[in-house]
C-alpha cells in the first residue's frame, strides 16, 4: 500500500489515531486494555524480555481478552527498569517500575481485574510520561 | 562569602527582562539591605525558565516557591511576607488552569512535571516497529506538508528561523547548514545521520533510534528535499544491533508505504536511505573523519575547509546531521519556527535531551527546555545525589567537557553559557559525581579514553592525549611532583589549538578544568600524597584506631590479601605494604574503627 497524497496520510491516521488515543487521553473505542513494555536496550537489559514474554504468556493462558501488550522505547526511566505502563480505558496510565516476572501476574490480577493500584512499583501516574 | 539562607531567583531570560525583570532585583537588593538581610539572603538573576508566558518569574530557594507575573511593586510584600515572615504570597502563585488550583511549588506544575519532549516525543509512547503507530501521532504530515507546499528554500527559511542547533555537540546552525549545503551546485548530494554517539555516558541518540526511528527518517527526507539530495545515510555503530534492528523495520515499512523511494507524496522528490555500520570509534562522531568512513576508508579526519556542505561523501556536497538534531525537525515543520524559537533561551532555541547518570537517583533520559539549570536537572528531574551524600561536580561534554561544580549549579544551560564555564554541550551526557569521586581520577579516565580514541593522524593529538595520560597516571600514583602541573598546563594548551580536529582540540578540556575547579586535589596528590576522596588505590591508605578497635576480627576476615593482623580481643593492625585498598575492612566494621583515606 502506497500512500500518495496528504489526505492518505490524514486518513491513515484517523484509523490509527482511535488505536492510539488511549495513550493520551484515556479514551478508548472498543474498551481495550493497553501494556506498554519498554523495550529499549535499557529495559531489555534489565529483564523487561521476560516481562513481556510472561504478559504474553499468562493472558493467553488466562485467556484475558480486550488487552494488547506494545514493545516501546525507552520510557526514560533507566533507574527503574524494567518499566511497564498500564493504559485503561476512563483511567490516567500507570506507569510500574522494577517489574519482574512475578509481579506481571499481580498488575493483570490486581490493578487489571480489581482495579488496584500497586503502590509499591508505581513511578508515576499521569498522562505526561515524563518527569 | 558568608553562608546564605535563602536565594531569591530572578528570571533574566530575554522574555522576563522585557518585562521589567532587571528592576525587580534591583528593588530586591534595596528592599533586602533596608531590612537588614543582605548578608544573609541572596538576589540572584538567573536565565530562563521555560515559563515565559507567566513571567517575570521569581523563585525563593530552599523553600521552593514559585511566583509568576511578579512585577517590581510586589517587590516589598514578598520581601515583607514571605523573606521576614515565612508566609507564602499567595495571589503570585502560579494557577494551574485545568484546575484552578493554586500551587506554591514548580515541581507540582504540569509544565515541569512534563518536562518538555520535542525530540523524545514518541519515545515509550509508540511501537518503534510499527509505521501507523508512528503516524497515528503525526508522523510523516511535515514531509506531506513540505513537499506538497513548501519550497525547498522556505523549509530552510523555517529551520533557520526556528533557532534549531546541532545537538551533537559544535552547536552549528541547522538551517543554515542546509542553505549552504543547497547553495553548492552539484548533480548529487548527501544526507548523512551521525548516530555514532561515542561519549562515554551518553544514550541518548540510541534512545530515539530505538524508540522513534521513523522520525530521523522523516527528518533526513526533509532535509533531502530542502538541500537537492535523493539519498541518505545512516552512520550507526554496529554496537546497537537493536537501535540498527528497528531501523531497517522502519525502513522497510516507510518504503512499503511509499515514504521513502520515488516520487513521495505524487511529487517529484525521490528519496532513499541505506544504513552503514562503523566500527565505533570515538572520532568517526567527526564529520569529515564520519564521511571517510562511510567511503570506506580509514576514520580519520581531514581539515576544514573545505567543509562537507561543499565537498563531503563522494566528494559531493554533503549534509551531516546527528540523531536528536533531526529528531528535532518535523515538529518545527509542522508547528512553526514560532513555536519553536519560544522555546528556551536567547541564542539557543528549543530543548535538549540529557542522559543523566552517575551518583544521582533518578538515573536516565532527561528533555528540558534550554535554560533549565543543572539544579533543577539534578535535585528536581534527578531526585539528587544517591545516598544524601554532598554534590561534588556533574561533568557535561563527555571527554570534550569539563566539570561544573557546585559554584555554577544555578547557571542556565545552553551553548554559550555552558563554554563559558569552561565545558560543553557536548551530546548531552551528563554524569553526577560526589564525594567519593577524586577528580584527578577523573580526569585521567577521560584521558585514557581519548588517547585511546586518537586516531594519531596528528602529532599533538596522538603524543599530547598520551603524555596527559601518564603525567596524570603518575600523579594518582603518588608520583606526581610541581613540575607536572605546569607540564600539563603547557601541553593542554598546545594540543587544544594545534590539535587538526575537535577530538583533539577538546581533549584537554577535562584536565584543565578539574586544575581550575580542583587544584587543591592535584595539591593533596603530588604535596601530601593522599587522595582525599579515597578513590585513588595506590594513596588509599586505611588505617584502623586502635581506641575504638575491639578485636571482633571481623575485618581481618574480608580481607582479601590477609593483611590484617591480630588476635581475637586485641586490636587490629593492617600491613600497608600489602593491602590494596578494596575498602572490604572499612564496610565490614561495626564500630567504625577503620579510617578511610
Amino acid at each position: 500500500m502506497a500512500v500518495k497524497t496528504l489526505e492518505e496520510l490524514k486518513r491513515i491516521r484517523e484509523e490509527q489515531i482511535r488505536k492510539v488515543k488511549l495513550r493520551e487521553s484515556g479514551e478508548s473505542d472498543d474498551q481495550t486494555i493497553e501494556i506498554l513494555v519498554g523495550m529499549a536496550t535499557c529495559g531489555i537489559a534489565a529483564g523487561s524480555r521476560e516481562v513481556l514474554n510472561e504478559f504474553v504468556a499468562l493472558i493467553t493462558q488466562n485467556g484475558i481478552e480486550h488487552i494488547k501488550v506494545v514493545q516501546v522505547g525507552c520510557m526514560g526511566y533507566c533507574h527503574s527498569e524494567p518499566t511497564v505502563q498500564v493504559n485503561m480505558p476512563g483511567h490516567e496510565p500507570t506507569i510500574y517500575g522494577n517489574v519482574d516476572k512475578a509481579f506481571v501476574s499481580d498488575i493483570l490480577e490486581k490493578h487489571i481485574k480489581d482495579g488496584q493500584i500497586l503502590d509499591d512499583h508505581v513511578l508515576i501516574k499521569t498522562y505526561h510520561s515524563a518527569l | 562569602m558568608t553562608t546564605q539562607r535563602t536565594h531569591i531567583m530572578v528570571c533574566g531570560g530575554t522574555g522576563c527582562v522585557s518585562a521589567d525583570s532587571l528592576e525587580i532585583v534591583e528593588k530586591f537588593k534595596g528592599a533586602l539591605s533596608d531590612a537588614g538581610y543582605s548578608d544573609e539572603v541572596g538576589v540572584i538573576k538567573t536565565g530562563c525558565f521555560g515559563f515565559c508566558g507567566q513571567g517575570p518569574i521569581v523563585k525563593i530557594h530552599p523553600d521552593n516557591v514559585f511566583y509568576v507575573k511578579v512585577s517590581p511593586d510586589d517587590v516589598a510584600e514578598i520581601v515583607g511576607e514571605h523573606i521576614i515572615k515565612g508566609r507564602t504570597v499567595q495571589r503570585l502563585l502560579y494557577q494551574e488552569p485545568e484546575t484552578q488550583k493554586k500551587l506554591p511549588k514548580h515541581d507540582e506544575m504540569s509544565f515541569y512535571k512534563k518536562q518538555y519532549r520535542i525530540a523524545l516525543r514518541n519515545c515509550g509512547l509508540i511501537n518503534p516497529e510499527d509505521i501507523n503507530e508512528y503516524i497515528a501521532f503525526n508522523g510523516y504530515e511535515a514531509l506531506g506538508k513540505a513537499l506538497t507546499e513548501y519550497t525547498p528554500d522556505k523549509v530552510i527559511e523555517i529551520m533557520k528561523a526556528s533557532g534549531l542547533r546541532g545537538r551533537g555537540g559544535g552547536g552549528f546552525s541547522t538551517g543554515l547548514k542546509w542553505e549552504l549545503t543547497r547553495k553548492t551546485v552539484s548533480d548529487q548530494k548527501y544526507v548523512i545521520c551521525n548516530a555514532d554517539e561515542g561519549d562515554p555516558g551518553a544514550f541518548m541518540d540510541r534512545s530515539i533510534l530505538e524508540g522513534d526511528p521513523h522520525s530521523v527518517l522523516e527528518a533526513m527526507a526533509l532535509a533531502g528535499y530542502a538541500i537537492g539530495a535523493q539519498e541518505g545515510i545512516i552512520y550507526i555503530r554496529a554496537e546497537y544491533p537493536l537501535a540498527i534492528k528497528r531501523l531497517e523495520v522502519a525502513i522497510a515499512q516507510a518504503r512499503e508505504y511509499g515514504l521513502l523511494g520515488k516520487q513521495i507524496f505524487e511529487t517529484n522528490f525521490s528519496f532513499d536511505i541505506k544504513i552503514k555500520l562503523g566500527a565505533g570509534a570515538f572520532v568517526c562522531g567527526e564529520e569529515t573523519a564520519l564521511i571517510h568512513s562511510v567511503e570506506g576508508n580509514r576514520g580519520e579526519p581531514t581539515k576544514k575547509p573545505p567543509y562537507p556542505a561543499v565537498e563531503g561523501y563522494n566528494r559531493k556536497p554533503t549534509v551531516v546531521n546527528n540523531v536528536e538534531t533531526l529528531a528535532n525537525v518535523a515538529p518545527i515543520i509542522l508547528k512553526g519556527a514560532e513555536w519553536f524559537s519560544s522555546i528556551g533561551t536567547e541564542k539557543s532555541k528549543g530543548t535538549k535531551v540529557f542522559a543523566l547518570a552517575g551518583k544521582v537517583n533518578n538515573v536516565g533520559l532527561v528533555e528540558v527546555p534550554m535554560g533549565t539549570t543543572l539544579r533543577e536537572i539534578i535535585y528536581d528531574i534527578g531526585g539528587g545525589i544517591i545516598g544524601g551524600k554532598k554534590f561534588k561536580a556533574v561533568q557535561t561534554g563527555g571527554p570534550s567537557g569539563g566539570v561544573i561544580t557546585t559554584l555554577d549549579l544555578d547557571t542556565p544551560i545552553d551553548y554559550e553559557s555552558l563554554r563559558a564555564i569552561g565545558s560543553m554541550m557536548g551530546s548531552g551526557g551528563m554524569i553526577v559525581m560526589d564525594e567519593d569521586d577524586c577528580m584527578v581520577n577523573i580526569a585521567k579516565f577521560y584521558l585514557e579514553f581519548t588517547q585511546d580514541e586518537s586516531c594519531g593522524k596528528c602529532t599533538p593529538c596522538r603524543l599530547g592525549t598520551k603524555r596527559m595520560f601518564e603525567i596524570l597516571d603518575k600523579i594518582t600514583k603518588g608520583e606526581g611532583t610541581m613540575d607536572d602541573i605546569t607540564k600539563l598546563r603547557t601541553l593542554g594548551k598546545t594540543v587544544k589549538e594545534s590539535a587538526l580536529c575537535g577530538l583533539g582540540q577538546t581533549a584537554p578540556n577535562p584536565i584543565l578544568s578539574t586544575l581550575e575547579y580542583f587544584y587543591d586535589e592535584y595539591l593533596a596528590h603530588i604535596q601530601d600524597k593522599r587522595c582525599p576522596a579515597g578513590a585513588c588505590k595506590a594513596l588509599a591508605k586505611y588505617k584502623i584506631i586502635e581506641e575504638k578497635c575491639i578485636g571482633c576480627t571481623a575485618c581481618a576476615r574480608v580481607c582479601p590479601v590477609s593483611c590484617i593482623s591480630g588476635a581475637p580481643k586485641q586490636k587490629h593492625v593492617i600491613d600497608e605494604e600489602k593491602c590494596i585498598a578494596c575498602g572490604a575492612c572499612y564496610t565490614a566494621c561495626k564500630f567504625q574503627a577503620v579510617l578511610r583515606p
